[in-house]
């Protein structure tokens, strides 16, 4: 299975719709970062003057950090589509040119076909993020410099000290990637039922759009459903971002505040991942390729 | 000699459709076998049950002496396909398609093989350029020589000259005849090019709606009693008449497409050709129409289900 999760991962980036995603990420970052930096003083002035009256901030605020913070935010509600151009086209893109049909008389199950297919799209999907981490992250710190992180939440404001940040986002990185693979995961699963990756694609973002209504709409009907949805889990990664404090309301080093949250996000999403990639394999096996 | 292929009673439903019915055949080792039906006939079906691709309601196959159930692997090891299209990697060229499906067979594969390879298909020039600059017959070349990649013992081609020009179906029949003869491989090619497939093959099956109709070689399916002669004549009406009021007239079948036909024994062709003379009838062609071609008509049309000739 190794030989053919080398060759899908050499496949997919031999092809030149892969860059599409990079290109489109860098465009997109580069434009925040060029923003920011004209005009990050009155955009964090903007952000700060509900609480302007209350406490008194100095320093970088405008830093590598919170910059991007800002991006991840901004970016990660679309990087779902760049996810599904690649994972939904990894069957039906193969049974629209007509060579699934060669690939499975070779001598290999359909198993470790679905398994190495999987596996190629799951890194495709890391190397994204790292692509976004390194541009994000690393480019931000290099333009804005670094300072304690300030970022506002919906009824209160967290400030995390510079030297307790860089692992926050290595875990929230991974976070995000253990959320896109989900998405890679049900784009890959779709991929399978059609024989154009336009298919796949759109009923990934469908579905998507679809559950990300039902998981922010707080209506009791679909409090039971909310937590079993896997979008509602996407965003979790934010919770490396909020801080424990002490008795005195200060913040405590090296903490987050709902650390079972992130757990419980984490089980939810590798539960999905596992499901839709079981499902796959199961209806693979018993699919006539008639393309 | 165990055969490369054993089918028995092979049978596959689509819901209520039954595309392959009670099929059974065997290939022998070094056979062309030429599979034989109409558009529909259940011939890529049974095609894709060799292969593994679709699953068979009834019946099993046997390659290589082992059952394609329990030995997919081991088997097609040994088997090397094009199936209609060559779709093949448009973004990689010749040389890294071939290097990427010989990986897949899991053949270890030196460069000057991938060369020689290529150069056996006749891409050997173009084997760095990319597969979209392709014309159809450099691809159905190249898929060809996927296939063989890996040195299998069986080929499989299903419809291998579609869409070919005549150059490029005389380059598929000689590769073919290669591969037969020198390689010594086992042929099994489908196609609805009757011509095409008695030039090549060693053994034919004519299937139809599913079902077996005959089974044999060439020259058992040939009957000289029943040759159909075509003629084409200054005055054909004329022509016509004269016939009738001859000894000929037994012969005399229904006209197609404006030409006379008649169906006599071989070996009175010269006897109608020197009548037709004599009786100063102005001959613009005489010829004997391909006999194969008829009798598959014949059977397919006929809807009769007969025994294979041999077996």
């Amino acid at each position: 299975m190794w030989k053919l999760f080398q060759i899908e991962l050499y496949k997919i980036f031999r092809r030149p719709r892969t860059y599409i995603a990079f290109a489109a990420i860098t465009a997109l970052i580069v434009i925040v970062q060029l923003g920011l930096k004209s005009d990050g003083k009155e955009y964090s002035e903007f952000i700060m003057s509900d609480l302007k009256n209350s406490i008194d901030v100095e320093g970088n605020i405008v830093n590598g950090y919170f910059v991007c913070y800002v991006i991840l935010q901004l970016l990660l509600i679309h990087v779902p589509l760049l996810i599904a151009l690649i994972a939904g086209d990894m069957i039906s893109g193969e049974a629209n040119a007509g060579t699934l049909r060669l690939l499975l008389t070779k001598p290999f199950s359909r198993t470790q076909f679905i398994f190495a297919k999987f596996m190629a799209s799951a890194v495709y999907t890391i190397m994204l993020l790292v692509w976004i981490a390194l541009l994000a992250l690393f480019v931000s710190m290099f333009i804005f410099g670094t300072d304690d992180m300030f970022i506002m939440k919906t009824q209160y404001a967290v400030q995390i000290e510079k030297t307790d940040v860089f692992w926050r986002y290595a875990g929230a990185f991974c976070f995000a990637a253990l959320a896109m693979i989900t998405v890679a995961a049900l784009a890959f699963f779709l991929s399978q039922f059609a024989e154009n990756s336009i298919g796949p694609i759109v009923a990934t973002m469908s579905v998507i759009i679809v559950f990300t209504i039902l998981s922010t709409m707080s209506l009791p009907i679909f409090a039971k459903i909310r937590p079993w949805l896997f979008t509602t889990h996407m965003v979790t990664w934010k919770e490396f971002f909020d801080i424990k404090v002490n008795d005195a309301n200060e913040s405590i080093k090296g903490t987050v505040q709902h650390p079972e949250r992130l757990i419980r996000s984490a089980l939810v999403l590798i539960g999905h991942i596992v499901v839709f990639l079981t499902v796959t394999v199961t209806v693979f096996k018993r699919k006539d390729v008639l393309s | 000699m165990q055969p490369v292929i054993k089918v028995v009673s092979l049978t596959k439903k689509f819901g209520h459709l039954t595309a392959v019915n009670q099929l059974s055949f065997t290939v022998e080792q070094g056979d062309v076998y030429g599979f034989l039906g109409q558009n529909g006939a259940g011939k890529s079906t049974t095609i894709r049950m060799l292969l593994t691709l679709i699953q068979p309601t009834e019946g099993s196959i046997e390659l290589f002496g082992m059952d394609l159930n329990t030995h997919r692997k081991e088997i097609l090891q040994q088997a090397g396909a094009v199936i209609e299209k060559p779709d093949i990697y448009k973004y990689l060229s010749a040389y890294d398609n071939l290097k990427l499906f010989a990986k897949l067979s899991n053949t270890a594969v030196t460069n000057a093989k991938l060369m020689d390879q290529l150069d056996m298909v006749g891409l050997a020039e173009r084997a760095h350029d990319k597969v979209k600059t392709f014309s159809q017959g450099m691809k159905q070349r190249l898929g060809i020589g996927i296939a063989l990649v890996h040195n299998p013992g069986l080929i499989v081609l299903d419809e291998p000259t579609n869409g070919l020009d005549p150059q490029g179906i005389a380059d598929i029949r000689n590769l073919i005849l290669h591969l037969s003869r020198d390689m010594k491989k086992t042929v099994l090619v489908s196609s609805h090019l009757l011509s095409e497939i008695e030039q090549i093959a060693t053994r034919i099956l004519i299937i139809d709606k599913g079902r077996k109709l005959v089974e044999g070689t060439a020259a058992e399916l040939f009957d000289p009693a029943q040759t159909m002669v075509m003629l084409d004549s200054v005055n054909n009406s004329g022509t016509l008449e004269k016939l009738r009021q001859s000894e000929w007239t037994e012969a005399l079948q229904q006209q197609r497409d404006g030409h006379i036909l008649l169906k006599l024994h071989r070996n009175n062709i010269p006897a109608l050709h020197r009548w037709l003379v004599q009786n100063e009838v102005e001959v613009i062609s005489l010829q004997p129409r391909h006999s194969l071609e008829d009798y598959f008509l014949q059977v397919t049309s006929g809807k009769q289900h007969v025994e294979a000739f041999s077996n």
